[in-house]
């Protein structure tokens, strides 16, 4: 069972494996074993294992490696180079989201098919920024499909978190910013001061950290609980960990804490209190509202596939604005909303 | 604005008791006076008349957002709350501002009710524009009344007592009654110059007592405790001061010409007495049911007919003020004398047994409450103080186990405040004659935090239809409902009114079929 996504069936198609491109005989983020994946990023729902053959940006590489196993069999290429599979003409650009986000190109004939990926259009020191690329059907995310959902700034964001860790030290509470392990803790990582006081992560985080360094990304000095002499005094500190450890006995060991999450949805204060968080800090790697729409936009499509997020309604916007607009269902979950995150995010770091 | 946001957005995001005070002394040390004096109007949940309905609101957010209104009510949908959801949709400011909380107050959100409709609209929308989308939310808050932070007035006076230094007890007694925050309020209230101003109409803040759990005897030697009935009415201070009579109830609402029958008990009171007691509907000795008074509680002026058919009488148990002089520090025991002697001014008197041996003798007393149409009993300890607020250990309700129904959960609805996001409003229902399920109930409380996550998921999982904010879901959670009474009513389709439900708890173990029938929670009514 399969139903065309490009005006032609044979440049992609949706079949219970995933996105399909039939000539070039390859599946973009399957969630079932297929024989050659594009990846378009590491986070699990997009990279799962059991593929024969991944291809990805050489920037994700090291980070999709970390993820899958060291025997995965994996070939990069770089952004923007192209390769001709079975005639269809394919290539990566980058989406912004996570170190080595992509998105994917299919030409054919002359009709260009893209998949978004997960995707942000703002600024992220820790990979490349998001381009816009003219086709005829873009399958688009859009976690944050709603008019709530604008963010602020980086600077604002990181301003807002350092005070945070500042306010904490000055009552001798301990900073515990929870997110997620690979993409947000780095993004989140290159905006603190590690002149204010001793940056520790959490395992998870610091597997991520590695592979991030190794691709040449600078983050700050970080230190790991292991490094840490008996009896170091932790109401300095800031602690980078995956949410899946609030209410843990993990926490116990730093004392009098304040537990801050980071994530697009923390724009709405029930999320924040459901996750009976002391902060929430808006730091999303999705696009927003006005950006998404910018970037559909962009594309110049005709033809618009929402996934993963609000996407009825962004297909009824859409539809309002005279646009082509369906739904396609895909397997893909974007970020999650705070309540489900943790459990997510244990599956990824066990 | 900006400071007035922070603090709200502070309190709002803390869970902390000490920290919430924190930002408050902070705020009232740091803040003007005219500033600080509307944030304690405000944060002691005072609000000025609604300026227009919130459906014009939610228009003039959509316009100002250029989205479709089906859009809105989707974000408002996924928001749970009107000012956040305006708050948000809406985009950036273009101009900022520097006025403070006072002047969004006094030159826009007091006016605005006069204004006509199209100038309710461009000032709003303008005011939107300088507004950052923190400051938004406050003022939206302010405008809808739904200004609630999670603190009580409680600790809005502690912390106005720990940036001033004026002790709790007469910032209490200041706060209460009618009052908005003018030019000079905030300098008065917190003046140390004491008696000097304080307005003759002015109740003392109630004391409270806490619900007993433990056994009665833990209390000790029944000798140590004053025994009253526990009424079920409404919480009065009676004032006589300067030849006048104010009556005052515990929502410290000025309800004098709403009961002419208690304002008149008060005219025989002596000059300077101020008496504690309780509102009841009243016939042939005994108290009518609850539903009778309520009759009487919504009315601002009452007619010959409600007065003859539902008389009010006063229950007096306590006695603040006597002769001018502040009573509250003296023991219990003392002022009970006091008010012995006021008994003649036609105070209802309803006495205890005089003589009762053991705490079991009284346990058989207080189960004859639900024929007096009493609660329960009040214990009070004989030499405790007329404390402010709710003091754990000298005042206790002892209250009659209440009556326990399984019912059935049909409709849910969003919370309000703390829990807007959540379906935390339930409908409860039970089987008639015919097995369908009619409604006998509404429960809000008696789940844990977990539970209610639980019930939340339920809900949006189980959602047969959607009528408004309301939801119907299909009928399989069984949940153990207690009330504290029940009464007959023409103006419930089940015919019953049931008092103060709550869930009791979740029975995992029952099935919709093992519910109450209706015909069961009937033989509960007394006669």
């Amino acid at each position: 069972m399969s139903f065309a996504v490009s005006e032609n069936p044979k440049l992609l198609s949706l079949t219970d494996r995933g996105l399909y491109c039939e000539v070039g005989d390859f599946y973009v983020d399957p969630w079932r074993s297929v024989d050659r994946a594009i990846i378009t990023h590491a986070h699990s729902d997009h990279a799962r294992w059991g593929m024969k053959h991944y291809l990805c940006s050489r920037e994700g590489e090291g980070v999709l490696r970390r993820r899958l196993s060291p025997e995965s069999h994996i070939t990069s290429y770089a952004y923007g180079e192209e390769i001709t599979l079975n005639g269809v003409r394919v290539s990566l650009h980058p989406a912004g989201h996570i170190l080595g986000s992509a998105q994917v190109r299919m030409e054919l004939d002359g009709e260009v098919a893209v998949v978004s990926g997960d995707y942000k259009t703002a600024a992220d020191a820790t990979c490349t920024p998001f381009e816009p690329i003219r086709c005829h059907s873009f399958v688009t995310e859009c976690t944050f499909g709603l008019p709530i959902y604008r963010w602020q700034p980086d600077e604002e964001i990181f301003a807002d978190i350092n005070g945070w860790w500042q306010e904490n030290q000055a009552k001798g509470r301990c900073s515990i910013l929870m997110g997620y392990a690979l993409g947000k803790s780095q993004r989140a990582l290159s905006g603190l001061d590690p002149k204010q006081g001793p940056i520790i992560v959490h395992g998870a985080v610091h597997a991520m950290n590695e592979a991030y360094r190794e691709a040449g990304i600078t983050l700050p000095e970080t230190r790991r609980l292991g490094e840490l002499p008996a009896g170091f005094d932790f109401s300095q500190a800031i602690v980078l960990a995956p949410p899946s450890v609030q209410g843990s006995t993990w926490l116990r060991r730093f004392g009098e804490v304040s537990c801050a999450f980071m994530s697009g949805w923390m724009a709405v204060r029930g999320a924040k209190r459901r996750r009976a968080m002391d902060r929430g800090f808006v730091l999303s790697d999705h696009v927003d509202w006005p950006s998404l729409l910018g970037a559909i936009e962009a594309t110049g499509a005709e033809r618009i596939w929402a996934t993963h997020g609000y996407t009825n309604i962004l297909v009824r916007h859409l539809r309002e604005q005279g646009k082509w607009a369906e739904v396609l269902s895909t397997e893909w979950e974007g970020e999650q909303d705070a309540s489900e995150a943790g459990a997510a995010e244990q599956e990824e770091s066990a | 604005m900006r400071d007035f946001a922070t603090l709200y957005l502070d309190l709002d995001s803390s869970n902390r008791t000490n920290d919430k005070v924190a930002f408050m002394v902070e705020y009232f040390r740091t803040a003007s006076a005219e500033d600080a004096g509307w944030a304690v109007y405000f944060l002691t949940g005072r609000r000025p008349k609604r300026p227009f309905a919130s459906t014009k609101f939610q228009l003039w957010a959509a316009e100002t957002a250029g989205i479709s209104p089906w859009l809105f009510t989707e974000c408002y949908d996924a928001v749970g709350d009107l000012a956040e959801t305006i708050a948000l949709v809406l985009p950036p400011p273009i101009e900022t501002n520097q006025e403070g909380l006072a002047w969004w107050v006094q030159n826009v959100l007091l006016g605005l009710a006069k204004e006509p409709e199209e100038d309710q609209r461009r000032i709003v929308q303008e005011c939107w524009q300088r507004l950052t989308t923190p400051e938004r939310l406050v003022f939206n808050k302010l405008i809808t009344g739904a200004f609630r932070v999670g603190v009580s007035q409680e600790l809005v006076v502690r912390a106005l007592s720990m940036s001033s230094g004026v002790p709790q007890a007469t910032l209490s007694h200041r706060l209460m009654g009618d009052w908005t925050a003018g030019s000079l309020f905030f300098e008065s209230l917190l003046s140390l110059d004491q008696d000097a101003s304080e307005d003759l109409s002015r109740p003392y803040p109630f004391c409270l007592a806490h619900p007993l759990e433990a056994a009665a005897s833990s209390l000790g030697d029944l000798s140590e405790w004053h025994v009253e009935w526990k009424w079920d009415g409404i919480r009065a201070q009676v004032i006589r001061r300067g030849g006048n009579t104010y009556v005052w109830s515990r929502g410290e609402e000025l309800i004098t010409s709403r009961f002419p029958e208690i304002a008149a008990i008060g005219d025989r009171l002596p000059e300077g007495t101020v008496i504690d007691g309780e509102i009841l509907a009243w016939s042939e000795g005994r108290p009518l049911p609850f539903a009778e008074l309520q009759k009487r509680i919504g009315r601002k002026t009452v007619g010959a007919k409600l007065l003859q058919s539902v008389p009010v009488t006063l229950i007096a148990f306590d006695v603040l003020e006597f002769e001018g002089v502040d009573l509250r520090a003296r023991p219990l025991s003392d002022r009970v004398q006091i008010l012995d002697q006021l008994k003649t001014t036609g105070l209802v008197e309803v006495p205890m047994p005089k003589t009762v041996n053991g705490w079991s003798e009284l346990a058989a007393i207080r189960d004859q409450a639900r024929d007096l149409r009493v609660e329960g009993l009040m214990l009070k300890r004989k030499s405790s103080v007329y404390g402010v607020g709710r003091k754990r250990g000298d005042w206790w309700k002892w209250k009659l186990d209440p009556f326990t129904i399984d019912a059935v959960l049909i409709y849910a609805q969003r919370g309000s405040g703390k829990r807007a996001s959540l379906y935390t409003d339930y409908t409860f229902a039970v089987w008639n004659d015919e097995r369908q399920l009619v409604p006998v109930a509404k429960a809000y409380s008696g789940l844990t935090d977990a539970e209610i996550k639980e019930v939340d998921a339920f809900v949006r999982k189980n959602t047969q239809d959607k009528f408004g904010p309301v939801r119907t879901v299909t009928p399989m959670l069984v949940m153990e409902l207690a009330f504290e009474g029940i009464q007959k009513s023409s103006r419930h389709k089940s015919g019953i009114a049931v008092r103060f439900p709550r869930i009791a708890r979740w029975r995992h173990d029952k099935l919709p079929a093992d519910a109450n029938t209706l015909e069961e929670i009937k033989r509960l009514i007394p006669d």
